[in-house]
């Protein structure tokens, strides 16, 4: 589905990422971890191609062709999603006229149809009937910037969705209404990416495959055992044994 | 002018020019004997005419806003007589007439959602229609011409009572040469609940449009009027000067929308005012899009107690464009309230400023006003700037005025592209979003026009 490769980015001219090889199949769920400032949220701009995040070397390649220089727009309209890690907020502009924008451009719907859709994905995610005649993440608190990155993700079904802490600032009742509902949005023909700094949502929602990330490159990668690792011992043993290589 | 813009201006097709009668360019007082000769007007008529003219002549032109240096009084035609006589259907109409309306969708318009509707083509009203409906319950909507041969008594009493040729120079240069606008008048507790349109268009080079409106709403009526504008684009300038006048009696409310989407070559100086009485409701929502310079501060004077004015704009200055808008509000009597919300929008080295004017009274106790300007600027090229001047002589007022600057951030429009917008419906959703408050207040045709015009505006920079 996504195969990245040997990819370098840069920021502001400084290397941030600096060799990363994935590869990302249909229909599974994986984690990256990783202490803060390592490059897990570059890694997620780089993917959604953000264009202050350079690529220095390597490429992104979705379904065998490569997008490493697509505009954020074309890659969006492959079927690649970032829920942000902080939503912007787009004033004047409803929630559900935003929705409606968005999902028109993947396949036009009728009104009705979409109000019932709509409809259907609000009560999955547990959000209450206003929700959607409010300006997009405007003065939302935390949790519901969350709930309305994933009720984006709900309507569009994307074939790649990149979650950039997605856990943070949630409480334990919203961090198990966004795990349900990605859950329940997660399909065969989807692939998943959890970037998270806390293993907590890993246990709401168990990754097939876990990469943990210091410096810009990944230096461990595992199952749901890794995980429960470092529930336990942090990051800094994976730093001590990598340090010796 | 590039034949980008041009293609881009979706109104700038033009018609050939033909007409009846062309008054001489430049203004003389030859020209307004002429223009008041054909069309047979009564001499008190004519006498207001040539008085305003020397007030005209007079006046030094405004100096305090923007530049009108290169508008050129001698080069103008005053007054185009387009057809002899005016239609009684669209189908009366010669077709190169009609099909100019029926491009700009205003017989669409009548039937779907209309309560009647005028259309002015260069100097005079060409079409004119009010349902049955309203006529019935003693509604006026005729263009000012006919209405100062049919209701002279009414006009005779209220011309010039609102807005007085003495105001300014250009409602003095419109008090001279003015031909067509609208003249509405609402019987008492009528209420027109659905809009009365007007469509003006300038079609000849170098012509001036001046049409007069005229709205009369008796105690306790209700009137919502829409007027749209457009023109085809020329090298030389055009220039329209209208002067509208309302009178809001006791307990009434009128609503004024205005949508204006001039080619950029059209001078737009316009003096719009309202008289509000004791608790009667004065609203003006415009939409100002297009024009070389527009000069426009609709203004409340309220006169009596109790009464209520919002004036809503949006102003969009693109290239080479300077939007000059705003509005007054005159706290006249006590316990009156005032809201001016302005939006504007500069980009592509357009400029566009507020300007408006808030008095409180001595005797406007228990008065409030407020104030709120937002700006949105897309580049460093372009322009944003606010003149609010507020008197105050009573204390017991509440007052509150807040302004803003934004941009659009580079995070907003990453946000939006990942979600599959292009750059430019990022642009035109942001934007949307920013006029909002307004735009709401539109009829929602007229709200769905605005947003594409102004898509439109952005479409000829952002790819």
């Amino acid at each position: 589905m996504l195969d990245i490769e040997d990819l370098h980015v840069e920021v502001e001219g400084k290397e941030i990422l600096r060799g990363i090889n994935l590869y990302i199949e249909k229909g599974k769920i994986y984690a990256i971890m990783g202490p803060n400032g390592t490059g897990k949220s570059t890694l997620a701009y780089t993917i959604a191609g953000h264009h202050r995040y350079k690529v220095n070397k390597g490429r992104i390649l979705f379904k065998g062709k490569d997008i490493t220089n697509l505009s954020p727009t074309e890659r969006a309209r492959l079927g690649i999603f970032l829920a942000f890690q902080y939503p912007i907020e787009i004033p004047g502009v409803t929630v559900a006229s935003f929705l409606r924008t968005i999902l028109n451009i993947k396949e036009n719907i009728s009104l009705v149809k979409f109000n019932k859709l709509l409809k259907e994905k609000m009560s999955l995610l547990e959000i209450e009937e206003g929700f959607a005649k409010r300006y997009l993440n405007d003065g939302f608190s935390g949790g519901e910037k969350k709930k309305c990155e994933i009720l984006q993700m709900a309507l569009i079904e994307p074939e790649v969705v990149i979650l950039d802490e997605i856990d943070s600032g949630l409480d334990v009742d919203a961090l198990k209404v966004v795990s349900n509902g990605i859950k329940r949005v997660f399909n065969s023909n989807m692939s998943i990416i959890i970037i998270t700094h806390y293993s907590r949502i890993l246990n709401y929602i168990e990754p097939d495959f876990v990469y943990v990330m210091m410096n810009g490159k990944f230096v461990a990668s595992g199952k749901k055992d890794l995980v429960n690792a470092i529930e336990e011992r942090g990051y800094e043993w994976l730093e001590e044994v990598n340090s010796n290589v | 002018m590039s034949d980008k813009i041009i293609s881009e201006y979706k109104y700038g097709f033009k018609d050939p020019e033909e007409y009846i009668f062309r008054s001489k360019k430049g203004l003389s007082r030859e020209t307004i004997e002429e223009i008041s000769w054909i069309k047979m007007e009564p001499e008190w008529m004519k006498r207001f005419r040539l008085k305003a003219y020397e007030i005209f002549i007079s006046k030094p032109m405004p100096s305090w806003g923007p530049d009108l240096s290169e508008l050129d009084f001698n080069d103008i035609y005053y007054y185009i007589k387009p057809v002899d006589k005016k239609g009684a259907s669209w189908e009366d109409l010669p077709t190169y007439i009609r099909n100019t309306f029926e491009k700009l969708g205003v017989p669409e318009a009548e039937r779907k959602y209309l309560a009647g509707i005028s259309a002015q083509y260069e100097s005079e009203s060409v079409y004119n229609n009010l349902k049955k409906r309203w006529e019935n319950q003693g509604v006026i909507f005729v263009d000012t011409d006919t209405a100062v041969r049919e209701y002279p008594e009414l006009v005779k009493q209220y011309i010039g009572t609102v807005v007085p040729p003495q105001d300014n120079k250009f409602s003095a240069l419109n008090s001279a040469v003015w031909s067509g606008g609208s003249f509405i008048y609402v019987p008492k507790n009528v209420h027109v609940d659905i809009p009365l349109q007007a469509y003006f268009r300038i079609n000849a080079q170098n012509a001036g449009q001046f049409e007069r409106t005229l709205i009369i709403a008796e105690e306790g009526s209700y009137l919502h009027y829409i007027e749209g504008c457009t023109a085809p684009i020329y090298s030389t300038s055009s220039l329209h000067s209208a002067v509208v006048e309302i009178i809001v009696k006791r307990g009434a409310r009128v609503r004024y929308t205005t949508i204006q989407n001039w080619s950029s070559n059209v001078y737009n100086l316009v003096t719009k005012r309202a008289f509000a009485y004791e608790d009667s409701i004065v609203e003006w929502v415009d939409g100002n899009l297009g024009s070389k310079v527009s000069m426009k501060y609709p203004s409340v004077y309220m006169y009596g107690k109790g009464a209520r004015a919002e004036l809503l704009s949006v102003a969009f200055a693109g290239k080479g464009q300077h939007q000059d808008v705003g509005g007054k509000v005159l706290h006249l009597a006590p316990y009156t309230s005032s809201n001016i919300i302005s939006k504007s929008i500069s980009k592509d080295g357009g400029r566009s400023s507020y300007r408006g004017l808030v008095y409180i009274d001595s005797l406007a106790e228990g008065s409030r006003a407020s104030v709120r300007c937002d700006a949105l600027i897309f580049d460093e090229y372009s322009r944003s700037d606010t003149y609010p001047t507020m008197k105050i002589r009573n204390n017991n007022v509440l007052l509150s005025h807040e302004a803003s600057v934004s941009k659009i951030t580079e995070e907003q429009l990453f946000y939006l592209t990942s979600r599959g917008l292009t750059n430019l419906e990022a642009n035109a959703m942001l934007v949307r979003g920013f006029i909002e408050p307004i735009a709401k207040e539109f009829p929602l045709e007229y709200a769905v026009e605005l947003n594409r015009l102004i898509k439109i505006q952005l479409e000829e920079t952002i790819g």
